[in-house]
């Protein structure tokens, strides 16, 4: 119960995107058509349960026994950009069209703060290794539920009448805000 | 650079409006949603921002020559992850109230893509002055953005700017404002907004221009 909790809380409470604004920049980027954000979506979920479980073992196994608690920023960032690179490797060899359903969006994923993000809470959290995968795939799956809620009403915008200085990003800020009122419905949800 | 040079003040301009950041170039855009419920947090993040801005592009600019292109994402990463990690500590020692209220996001600095992105397009390509310059442009105009939307955001939602009361009691707060969704919908209409303030510069632009042939043609 506990650990559905903590899915439920990551995925739609706290949601990772409307909410808590970690990956907005694939959010407003990627949301234009709704398969391509299916896509991303899956990408972003597959790179956080990777990277929160190395993560842990690092800040765990590594970090905190030595004493270097200061060098987490530096170590968190190479790990997760060197196991993007090495996950984009991976399944280029083992599934070409796994590979060219995500190829294209795993780069970008690097430099997605939702990962980071969610390696740095689930510390600061101090959850526990399970509890950190739930967490994880939770906020992955609160990640594509809000790019694919975004995507599915920009593809209904195009045919829309948008102020002409509005088109674009703009536009697509104030839907992302009209999500966010609805997501606060959630706020008073407990487990 | 063997392209025609920009003046170095035009360098430090562009970041001001032109290409500034968050409302041109739609760069680092979760700090700016996250931390602006108040004009004190949109500066001070602003402020912490441009500091690591301005390190990175003079410690990448100087060592531009040394780094192998294959690497050089990841060494732009280390430098970035350094100066963060000095800014976060600096921050938890000397402003704890602020570190706490930008929590987890003075490390997510690290990711923000505005900062790779100027060291990407810019101090790797350019020498040291230059890239000093530019990133103190690109950081005064994220700066500024960031501290204007948390100013309104400040405003409507606490009636405050800056801790300062500026509304009268009667005016009843909006909640909404400090809420996530106010932070969407103030950054989609200063979006707006600035889309509409540099259509009409470049109208005024073409007329000047339209402006000066005629009067060359009668001269």
């Amino acid at each position: 119960m506990e650990l559905f909790g903590i899915f439920i809380a990551a995925a739609v409470i706290n949601n990772f995107v409307l909410i808590q604004f970690l990956g907005i920049c694939p959010f407003v980027g990627v949301s234009g058509k709704l398969s391509s954000a299916v896509s991303m979506g899956m990408a972003v979920t597959f790179v956080m349960t990777m990277a929160s479980m190395v993560t842990f073992l690092i800040q765990h196994y590594i970090l905190i026994p030595a004493g270097i608690g200061f060098l987490q920023t530096v170590a968190f960032i190479l790990v997760i950009a060197s196991l993007v690179q090495f996950v984009e490797m991976v399944i280029k060899k083992v599934s070409t069209g796994l590979y060219r359903a995500l190829g294209i969006f795993l780069p970008l994923i690097t430099t997605n703060c939702a990962i980071m993000g969610l390696c740095l809470f689930a510390v600061m959290k101090d959850y526990s290794f399970i509890q950190t995968l739930i967490f994880a795939i939770g906020a992955g799956a609160g990640f594509t539920l809000a790019l694919v809620l975004m995507a599915g009403i920009r593809e209904e915008l195009e045919l829309a009448d948008v102020p002409e200085t509005l088109q674009g990003a703009g536009i697509t800020m104030i839907v992302a805000g009209i999500l966010a009122l609805g997501f606060m419905g959630f706020a008073g949800m407990k487990f | 650079m063997a392209k025609k040079q920009v003046s170095i003040g035009n360098e430090f301009v562009k970041g001001l409006w032109d290409q500034n950041p968050v409302l041109r170039a739609l760069l680092g855009l979760c700090p700016v949603l996250a931390v602006t419920t108040s004009a004190v947090n949109g500066l001070g993040m602003g402020l912490a921002t441009t500091f690591v801005l301005v390190c990175a592009s003079l410690i990448i600019s100087l060592a531009r020559k040394l780094i192998p292109a294959q690497v050089r994402i990841a060494s732009f990463i280390v430098v970035i992850a350094t100066f963060v990690t000095i800014v976060d500590l600096t921050m938890k020692a000397k402003f704890p109230a602020l570190s706490k209220s930008l929590g987890a996001f003075i490390p997510l600095i690290v990711v923000n893509c505005l900062i790779l992105g100027r060291q990407e397009a810019f101090a790797s390509k350019n020498n040291p002055f230059r890239s000093l310059v530019d990133a103190l442009g690109m950081g005064a105009g994220f700066a500024a953005t960031l501290t204007v939307l948390g100013g309104i955001r400040e405003l409507l939602g606490n009636r405050t700017v800056f801790g300062v009361q500026i509304l009268p009691d009667v005016w009843e707060p909006w909640i909404v404002m400090i809420l996530p969704a106010g932070a969407f919908l103030t950054l989609g209409l200063m979006l707006g907004a600035a889309n509409l303030i540099s259509r009409r510069r470049e109208r005024i632009a073409v007329r000047m221009a339209r402006a000066a042939a005629l009067n060359e043609r009668t001269v």
